[in-house]
Parts: structure tokens; sequence; C-alpha cells
């Protein structure tokens, strides 16, 4: 995964680009597996790898595939502060309990209460759903209206309203 | 996946998390930039399910037998995580559509020259 993202970095054939970037998606879904994120690893690889890939290469078929190179009086101080800001972020992991360690705060309050009660609460095998769509059910709700608000930014950003005002413009070249 | 030791899965993390940040403010291309700002949310993605692994534990899905499961809590809210995160991509991707149709480039400082122009 580290050599596709730096790959990402450094090619400037856009297609290529994108292609990795499924492909990185696709990694990650396989590292979710191994972490025993099952659904995430299914959404991961239906919608990162899927739907955004073919997104992105919508916009290359509507705009360019080539990029010009970065010049280096911004490359330097951009990964100056990539660097700074890393170093800063792993000194804050160092204080972090050990990965796959069952003590972690993370697995001491609401997580327990999850995994014991939701079979007889929810019925359902699957704790994650049953997170989901009953406990954290307004977090999905606030979801659905996430996507239908991009929905509509999509719409007004590049629906039906532009062409009319472009045939307008048409229409007034015409007449003068 | 084999045992890391302690921290350093954290730390892979972290540096892929900069290779996408490094992406989004040193390179000039539009959609170089959303790719960036993905690879920079997937390492997010990954940071929350490591923090939710339990040595020995299985999915948490119910079944008889099973006593560690690993924390299902990070997986929810990586999973409405995931799909907002394609939703700013594609009203991103769409800003970069109309931006060329704009302007006729999708390169930030072609478009700041024009402006310089004008």
């Amino acid at each position: 995964m580290l050599i596709t993202a730096f790959a990402i970095i450094r090619i400037r054939y856009l297609f290529s680009v994108v292609i990795l970037t499924g492909l990185f998606s696709l990694l990650a879904a396989a590292i979710y597996v191994l972490m025993d994120a099952v659904d995430v690893a299914f959404t991961e690889a239906a919608v990162g790898a899927g739907v955004s890939t073919v997104l992105m290469l919508g916009t290359l078929a509507l705009t360019t595939t080539e990029e010009k190179t970065t010049s280096k009086s911004r490359a330097v101080p951009a990964a100056i502060l990539s660097i700074i800001t890393g170093a800063v972020l792993i000194y804050g992991t160092l204080e972090m309990p050990n990965y796959g360690d069952g003590k972690a705060p993370i697995h001491q309050h609401v997580a327990p209460r999850y995994l014991n009660q939701s079979a007889q609460e929810i019925d359902l095998p699957n704790v994650v759903t049953s997170v989901l769509a009953s406990y954290r059910g307004y977090d999905t709700l606030g979801e659905t209206f996430v996507i239908f608000t991009a929905a509509m930014g999509v719409l007004a950003i590049i629906g039906r309203g532009r062409r009319r005002r472009k045939k307008e413009d048409v229409e007034r070249e015409a007449k003068t | 996946m084999m045992e890391f030791p302690g921290q350093l899965i954290y730390w892979i993390v972290v540096v892929m998390m900069m290779m996408g940040f490094y992406i989004v403010i040193a390179q000039g291309n539009f959609v170089k930039k959303i790719v960036g700002l993905n690879v920079f949310q997937v390492s997010v993605f990954l940071l929350y399910i490591t923090m939710g692994k339990v040595t020995g534990g299985t999915a948490p899905i119910l079944a008889d037998g099973i006593e560690i499961y690993s924390n299902p809590l990070p997986h929810v809210l990586i999973l409405t995580a995931i799909v907002v995160g394609v939703a700013t991509t594609s009203l991103g991707l769409a800003l970069v559509v109309r931006i060329n149709e704009e302007y006729g480039t999708i390169e930030d400082d072609d478009i700041l020259e024009q402006e310089s122009d004008a």
C-alpha cells in the first residue's frame, strides 16, 4: 500500500493515478478483512474501489489526463510541512495502547455492552448491523442527509440549470 | 496479518496519511488533489480499524463458541465515513468538471495566471 501511495505521488499520467487509487482502496479492503472488519471491507471494495474510480474516470473523460510537473518551490515546503506533521502525529501515537491489546480504553465502554446485550435486545447476529441501524440509527440518518445534500450539490453544479444558461448565451449571441 | 510489534502499524498509517497530505498541498492538479484526499481518508479509516482489533478476536458476528470479538464500534463509524467520503469526492469532482469548463484547465497555477491577466 505504501508503494501504491508513493506511485500515486510520482505518476503524472492521471489515468494510471486513478487506477492506482482503485488498487489502493482494494488493498485497504483486504487489510480490513485481516483486521476483522468484514462489513467495512465490503463497503470499501464496492464504494471506494468501485464507485470512486468510476466517478474519477468520468471526470477525466470530461477534462484532461495529463498533469503538469510540480515546481520545486512548492514541493519542498510542502514536503517539510508533511514531515513535521507526521513527526508530531507519530509522537502522539507513542502513548497509544499496543496493536491488538484487548485492555485498551476503546474496548472498555459501550463496546462490551453492544457485544453482550445486542443479541437479546435486537436479535441480530451481526453486531455491526445492529449498532448501525439501531443504537446509532441517528448517525445513519445523518449520513443519508449528507448523501442527499451532496447529490443536490452535484446537480446544482453540473446539472440542468447550467445547460439552460448556455442556451441563453447562444441566443444572446445570435441576436447581436 | 502478521503481528506488528506495538505501535508500528500506527506509524505506517501516519506515513500514508502524510503522503496524502503532501499530494493535497504540493500538487496543482485538482484531480490529483482529490486523489490525495482519498489517500488521506483511507489512512484515517485504517487508523480506526486498527484500534478496534483485538488479538485473537474474530469479526463481530455473534456465534456459539466464540469468546473474543473485535470492537464493532469503529467499524460502524467507518462504514458511515466511507459513504460520506464518496459523497464529498463526487462533489469535489463535480467542481473540477465545472472549473474545467470555465477556465479550460484543472491546474491551479494556470487558473491564477488567467485571473491575474484578467
